[in-house]
Parts: C-alpha cells; sequence; structure tokens
C-alpha cells in the first residue's frame, strides 16, 4: 500500500485572528514495505502531518492519494480506510477502557464488523504481536498492568485491524529503557516478519539509527530533508542547525574527521566507528614514527 | 551517620500495602550540601518511592530518612521537611494547581502563610531564575512543558529550599524540554548551592551528576561517580539500563587492544583521548 | 478542536464594573434581585431596566451579551408569559372566545412576570459577565466564611473550583485526543439514535474518568508535598480589597432599592 501525499497544507483556525499554518506545502510518497522515520521539533508538524495520514484532519488544500485513491475525494469510505492505516497516539495507553485486555483490543475489529471467531484470532495475532501472552493477559484487567504493558495492549488494540500502513507517534515516550527495548523490537519484527509499512514519528535519533530505512526531517511545517539515516545524519551541520541532534557515533566521526582524520563521512553506528578506528590505530601503529603527533 | 550530610538514608526498607515484596530494602546512602545526585534505574526499581520518602510522603518501615537534620518520622516536622525538600513530578500537568502562573508559583508561599507583601517579590524572584517572568500572567494550559516544569521549580523554589527532588522531572517532555529543565535544576544547583536529587531512567541526564545510584530490586547496586558508574558497562546491561554510547563504543575498543582510559562519557572526552593514540596526518589514506 | 472555549460567560475587558470587589459584586447582586422581587409596577420595572442598561454601558459589555445570556430561558419566559396570559382571573376582559379569556389584569401579570424573569437572568448574567470565575470563588469564600462556625467547607469549595477551573482546558484537550484515537480505531460518535450514541459514548468516557482520577491522585500529592494543608493559617496572594468605587456602587444600589421601596408603596397600580 502506497501513500502519496502531494502539495498538503494544513491551517489550524481556519478564517479567525488564530489561523495557523501548521504545514506547508508537503509532498511524500511512501512506498510499500518502508519503514520511515520522522523526526523534527515540537511543533514541527510531525504529528499534524500523520493525523492527515489516515483521515482524521482534513488537507486545507492538497491531496493525499492512499493507493492512487483520494483520501478525501468523498467518494471513498474513509472508515475503511481508517482500518487499512493504524494510528498509534502518543500515549495510547490514555485510551484503553474496557475491562479486560482481550476485550479492548476487540474493540477496533468489532468496529469493523467481524465475526466472533475472526476477532477472537486477531485479538490473539495482536498480542502475539506485542508479546503479550494470551492465557496470561487476555482476562486480565488493562489498568492493572505496568505503563509499559498498557502500552502494548493499546498497540496491539490498533495491530488486531490488521492493517497495512501502522503510524506510531512517539511510541517511546516516557518509558524506561527496558520498555523502550520492547517495542522497538517489536516494531522490528512487525516490519521485517508482517511486511507492515512502519511510520514513526520520533525524537530519539538512536532509536531512529535502529529501525528507520528513510527519514524525514520537518521544520516549520516543511520537510527540510529526507533520505536514509546514512544520508541524513551525515548532514551534521543541517541538523544541528534545525535544532535537531544525530546519534553520538555520527557527531563523533564529524568531530574526528574535522581534526583530518580520514574517515567516511556516513558513520552513524558505533560498531562501524570501532572498525574504523581499529583500522586507523593499526595503521598508526605499524608506522614508523609511534603514536604520539 | 554524617553530620554534615544533607539527606541521610539509615537501612531504609518500604513495603507497599498490597505489595508482596519490598519496593525498597535496606538502602543506605548520604546525600553532601550542594550534590547533585543521580538515581538511575527502570521504572518500578524503587526510585520514586526514595523520592517520596525524602519528601515525607511516606515514611519507612524500617530504618531512618533524615533530611536537614529532621527525621521524618516526626509527624510535626513534616510540614518543615517539605518546604526544605522541594519536590517537582514526573507530569507537568498534574502539579500546577492555580490557573494562573504567578499564583500557582504563590500557592506554596500561601499554605506556609507568609504574609501577602513578602510573596509578590518572593515570586518575582523564582519565576526570573527559571526565567519565566515573562510569564507570571499566563494560563498554564498555554505553555510547554519544559515550561510548566520550569513554573513547578519556581513554587519550589518561592519557598526557598535547601533541596530539589526532581521525580522523573523529563520523562514525559521533548528533547528541548528536558534540556530547558535539566539545565534550570544544574544552575541552581551551581549558583545557589541547592542540593539535587535527580531521578531518572535517562543516562545521558545522570551523565551530568556528581554522583550516581543505581538502583533495581529496591537496592542500590552500583553507586560512584558517572566515570566510575558507566564503567560497569556489562552490570549495567545486565539491569537493562544504557550506558553512554562513547562509554559503550571505548569499552568495545578496549577490549580490541586500544589502550584507551576507563571513564569516557562524551564524544569530547573521546575525540580527546582518540587524538592521544591516532595521529590524523598518519591516518591520511 | 475543543480548546478554543472561552472559560464560562466571562467578558474579559477592563471597566469600572470589572473592576469592583467581588465580595461587593455578590452583595449587590443579592440586593438587586430582592429589587427585582419587591418592584409591582411599570415605573419600577423601567427604573430597573434603566439601571441594568447604565450597569451594562459603564462595564463595556455589549447589549447583546445580555440578551445572549437569556436565550437559554426564553422558552421559560414565554411559558410564563403564556400560563399567566391565560389563567390569571380579572375583571376587564379583552378577548374571550372558546374556553380562552384573556382580561387586563391577566395580560399585564403575564408581562410582570416575564419581564421579573428577564430581569433577573439579565442581572445575574451581568455579574458573571463582569467577573471572572476566580474571582467570584474568592468573593464566595470570603462571604461563606462565618459558616464555617456550623462546618461549611468554604474554602475546600473555592478550593475545588480553582483547580476545576485549572483542569478544565487540560480535560477537553485530553477528550479531544481520545476521541480521535477511538476513532482511528473505528468508533463513531455521530450516527445512531440518541441509545446509540450515549453507548458510543463509553470507550470516550471511561479513558476520561481514569485520566480525571490519576490526575487527581497526582495532584494531591503534588499539593500536600508543597506543604498543603487545609485552609487553616493560609495567607492568599489575592487579597480583596474594597475601594471608593466599591462604596459609590453601593450608594447606587442602595438609591435604586429605596427607590423600589417607595414605588411599592405609592405608585402600586397607580400607572395601570
Amino acid at each position: 500500500m502506497s501513500i502519496e501525499i502531494r502539495h498538503l497544507t494544513h491551517c489550524y483556525s481556519e478564517g479567525s485572528a488564530l489561523r495557523t499554518v501548521a504545514l506547508e506545502d508537503v509532498s511524500l510518497t511512501i512506498e510499500d514495505g518502508e519503514f520511515i522515520g520522522i523526526i523534527g521539533h515540537t511543533g514541527s508538524g510531525k504529528s499534524t502531518l500523520v493525523q492527515h495520514l489516515n483521515g482524521l484532519l482534513k488537507p486545507t488544500s492538497g491531496q493525499i492519494l492512499v493507493d492512487g485513491e483520494d483520501l478525501n475525494s468523498g467518494n471513498v469510505n474513509r472508515r475503511a480506510l481508517r482500518q487499512r492505516i493504524g494510528l498509534v497516539f502518543q500515549y495510547p495507553e490514555y485510551q484503553l477502557f474496557e475491562e479486560t485486555v482481550a476485550r479492548d483490543i476487540a474493540f477496533g475489529p468489532k468496529n469493523q464488523g467481524l465475526s466472533g471467531k475472526e476477532i477472537d484470532q486477531r485479538v490473539r495475532y495482536a498480542m502475539e504481536c506485542v508479546h503479550l501472552d494470551y492465557e496470561k493477559y487476555s482476562e486480565r484487567s488493562p489498568f492493572e498492568l505496568s505503563g509499559g504493558q498498557m502500552r502494548r495492549v493499546a498497540i496491539a488494540g490498533v495491530l488486531a485491524m490488521r492493517p497495512a500502513v501502522l503510524i506510531l507517534d512517539e511510541p517511546t515516550a516516557g518509558l524506561d529503557p527496558r520498555g523502550r527495548d520492547r517495542i522497538l523490537s517489536m516494531l522490528e519484527e512487525l516490519h521485517a516478519r508482517d511486511h507492515v509499512t512502519i511510520i514513526m514519528v520520533s525524537h530519539s535519533m538512536d532509536d531512529m539509527a535502529r529501525l528507520a530505512t528513510r527519514l524525514v526531517v520537518m521544520a516549520n511545517g516543511k520537510i527540510l530533508a529526507s533520505g536514509t539515516p546514512r544520508e541524513i545524519f551525515s548532514q551534521v551541520d543541517m541538523m544541528v542547525s534545525a535544532g535537531l541532534d544525530v546519534p553520538q557515533a555520527a557527531r563523533l566521526c564529524h568531530a574526528l574527521r574535522e581534526k583530518g582524520y580520514a574517515l567516511p563521512a556516513d558513520l552513524y553506528r558505533p560498531e562501524e566507528l570501532k572498525e574504523h578506528l581499529l583500522r586507523l590505530w593499526k595503521e598508526g601503529k605499524t608506522g614508523k614514527e609511534g603514536p604520539a603527533c | 551517620m554524617q553530620h554534615d550530610a544533607m539527606i541521610s538514608l539509615e537501612n531504609v526498607s518500604f513495603t507497599y500495602e498490597e505489595a508482596s515484596s519490598p519496593a525498597l530494602s535496606d538502602i543506605s546512602a548520604s546525600i553532601r550540601p550542594g550534590e547533585f545526585v543521580a538515581v538511575l534505574g527502570h521504572n518500578g526499581s524503587g526510585k520514586s518511592t526514595l523520592a517520596k520518602l525524602i519528601n515525607a510522603l511516606y515514611t519507612p518501615a524500617e530504618g531512618n530518612v533524615v533530611v536537614c537534620g529532621y527525621n521524618t518520622r516526626e509527624e510535626k516536622l513534616v510540614w518543615e521537611i517539605r518546604r526544605r525538600a522541594g519536590m517537582i513530578f514526573q507530569n507537568p500537568d498534574n502539579q500546577i494547581v492555580a490557573t494562573v502562573v504567578k499564583e500557582d508559583v504563590a500557592f506554596g508561599l500561601e499554605n506556609l502563610g507568609v504574609p501577602t507583601e513578602e510573596m509578590l517579590p518572593r515570586i518575582e524572584q523564582a519565576l526570573s531564575a527559571v526565567r519565566m517572568n515573562k510569564y507570571a500572567d499566563s494560563a498554564p494550559h498555554t505553555l510547554s512543558g519544559g515550561q510548566k516544569q520550569r513554573v513547578a521549580i519556581a513554587g519550589i523554589l518561592a519557598m526557598e529550599p535547601s533541596v530539589i527532588i526532581a521525580d522523573e522531572a523529563t520523562a514525559m517532555l521533548d528533547p528541548s524540554g528536558r534540556k530547558e529543565v535539566l539545565d534550570t535544576v544544574r544552575m541552581l544547583n551551581r549558583t545557589k548551592g541547592i542540593t539535587v536529587l535527580w531521578i531518572t531512567h535517562f543516562m545521558e541526564e545522570a551523565a551530568l551528576a556528581d554522583r550516581i545510584f543505581v538502583v533495581t530490586d529496591g537496592k542500590v547496586q552500583i553507586e560512584g561517580t558517572p566515570a566510575e558508574v558507566f564503567s560497569h558497562v556489562e552490570e549495567m546491561r545486565e539491569m537493562h539500563l544504557d550506558v553512554p554510547p562513547m562509554t559503550a563504543l571505548s569499552n568495545a575498543l578496549r577490549m580490541e587492544g586500544l589502550p584507551l582510559p576507563a571513564g569516557i562519557l562524551t564524544v569530547e572526552n573521546m575525540v580527546q583521548e582518540v587524538e592521544k593514540l591516532i595521529c590524523p596526518s598518519k591516518s591520511a589514506i | 478542536m475543543l480548546n478554543n472555549i472561552t472559560m464560562g460567560q466571562y467578558y474579559p475587558v477592563d471597566s469600572v464594573i470589572h473592576r469592583l470587589d467581588p465580595r461587593m459584586k455578590l452583595i449587590l447582586s443579592i440586593a438587586y434581585i430582592v429589587a427585582v422581587f419587591l418592584a409591582n409596577s411599570f415605573a419600577g420595572y423601567i427604573l430597573l431596566a434603566a439601571f441594568l442598561l447604565f450597569v451594562c454601558h459603564m462595564a463595556n459589555v455589549p447589549f447583546r451579551l445580555l440578551l445572549k445570556g437569556l436565550r437559554p430561558l426564553r422558552m421559560i419566559i414565554v411559558i410564563t408569559f403564556l400560563l399567566n396570559l391565560f389563567l390569571t382571573p380579572g375583571d376587564e376582559v379583552w378577548i374571550s372566545f372558546w374556553i380562552i379569556r384573556i382580561t387586563r389584569e391577566s395580560f399585564l401579570q403575564a408581562l410582570f412576570y416575564s419581564l421579573r424573569l428577564a430581569l433577573l437572568v439579565a442581572g445575574t448574567s451581568l455579574l458573571t459577565l463582569t467577573t471572572s470565575p476566580i474571582a467570584l470563588s474568592d468573593g464566595m469564600e470570603v462571604l461563606l466564611t462565618p459558616l464555617k462556625k456550623i462546618h461549611f467547607p468554604a474554602h475546600e469549595l473555592a478550593m475545588m473550583m480553582t483547580i476545576a477551573l485549572r483542569f478544565i482546558p487540560t480535560l477537553l484537550e485530553e477528550t479531544d485526543k481520545i476521541m480521535k484515537a477511538q476513532m482511528a480505531r473505528g468508533a463513531d460518535f455521530e450516527s445512531g439514535n440518541i441509545l446509540v450514541r450515549a453507548k458510543a459514548m463509553v470507550p470516550l468516557l471511561v479513558p476520561l474518568f481514569v485520566s480525571a482520577f490519576r490526575r487527581a491522585g497526582d495532584l494531591a500529592m503534588a499539593m500536600e508535598s508543597r506543604c498543603y494543608h487545609g485552609g487553616e493559617g493560609r495567607t492568599r496572594l489575592r487579597v480583596l480589597k474594597t475601594t471608593r468605587n466599591d462604596w459609590i456602587a453601593l450608594g447606587v444600589v442602595a438609591l435604586l432599592l429605596t427607590l423600589i421601596v417607595l414605588e411599592g408603596i405609592f405608585l402600586k397600580g397607580v400607572l395601570f
């Protein structure tokens, strides 16, 4: 399932004194099977953008084409479309409401009008995706779980609708390193095994470096840059001037290159840097003058 | 017990009513005046319980918590302790009481019975210390998360505390808000000598502290300077805690034989140490 | 977006009336209500209406806002008028056919009663238009303080009001967020009959309540850690002060009340 955003502009409070432009002429194509990371400051338009992708917000101007169909043309059933594009909001655990985990996860499939048997299968599938044991947790109250577990239940509630595209707004916000790792490895698996297209909004460059196949950098309602993590993270100066961070390994690489070290410009993973530094050190050692300069 | 300690915990244990295992067991620690101490641990490790014990919101089942020389067990001292050890919480929305910023800063002063004419200058000072004086008349819901947390800090500052306890005060903020709040508290620590207990699960924040307590399963597992604590790379990983990427990288390089020193925390440290070992001119291909 | 609403009816401009002490405004409003009930001639009603217009003008409040305040009650005013018109007995019959009988007396009484209602509502909405909810709760706290002797929780009520006002925007924003999140899961809040729609609110209301309770717990702890221990020994940043204008206002209303009382004695039924 591909999504094409064409010249999307969105203004809040259109026609009043409070009118603010949240998105301005944004164009972007998301191909099937991509893992897109959207990065940018609070207020850069990231959340506004993702809410357009499943029709929760309507563009002030511009179009969103899903598999070539205009999402807002009127003769498209937007509810059916929402079900194909799952949206997980920030702090999704705050939307849990049912008495049991299984019933909460079943809410989406039930709204889709599926049969009881199908719903049950979906719930089991979704719980497996988020690594929650069905036997152990399905009949528990979601409100008794830990914060990280509640979040996984909430994500399962969206996955149970079997979306072709999964959008997540800051899925690791507020979680500790352990909870964060669980969510990220779960997403990694979902992308690799079930070929779900994933669009993730995040502030964490390290999460992005680990998962994304493509990064979209947003600033002031516009797309500032788009490319592979390698391309984006090698532009340290551009990122810093946009007030954004890059992974520390990329910063180290950049700093060492400025000092004259012969390193490729696009290293951003610690393992890569480790190999290159070892190589440099060994080359230095085989030289005759010793390590001191 | 050290008599010059700002906060001292002696064999403190605490168990929640409905819990089967203790949240904290037999913790002893002492924090000196003016220190910036980070408590690192993941959710459920007992680190928030620690904060609430120091603020006298809870009293220990066993052992003693002494803050500024006052034992939290003595009920009539509770207000004294809370005035001296102010606390900021995780959710910026859920700790602001009033509908106007300056009135929220006044809340603590009103509770202490400070005369009205004394309040205004104290509020103004507190707000300018956190650089929020421009927003004195704003409604809290119009502020960003980082700004709300700074208002909460001002609310504590107005009460002239000796200690600020931040219980995951940055967990719900974006990177710029996080930096804003941490910078503010570090500045107060340096310029006003306020003792800080910074509870977090962000290792990059803990790395800036004078000392770190790593808490897991209700116990202090590792204690020391950031360089000392993060040199336990494997132990930290076993506890599912991060170490700074540069510390991990230097550790990995050391294992391969590169003679890097322990205790590298930042990119700047790393650049320096690499320069000592490898000459850029010779690395030219 | 739900978060652009204004708080209550308050019309935030600066005026002499806005600056009056809320305690005084509450007392004067009660005096005004008494005057409305005492008036029993058109002269009295004209006087009261003139007073209302005068205050409205002084307060820089557009007259249409006063009328807007009447809108929720327009059905009640109309019903009051009709009931009195048809059911009041009288001698001077104007119209009479079938079971309907309209007399001079019934017409006047209908007019009186509906005017009285309109004047009451307009007067009290003038109070809320010119006084912020916070000032109102402050004023109420002070006026109700004597009742503390009989264990009336004046301070607690005012604190609850402050907190409610503080959290209304937060909870509205939250409602918006949860609504969107459930819509993304296929929830439908818009179609179906009342019963279906009420049931559709469950996925919205449950998380909202859970969140409100969590916030309440957090807030209680934050308040305690900032030394809150009830109203005892508490000082206030905002201290209510009466100024010369308050006493002038008191004088004006006292004059109004006197005139109305006199009118009640001397003009009763005179004009009609």
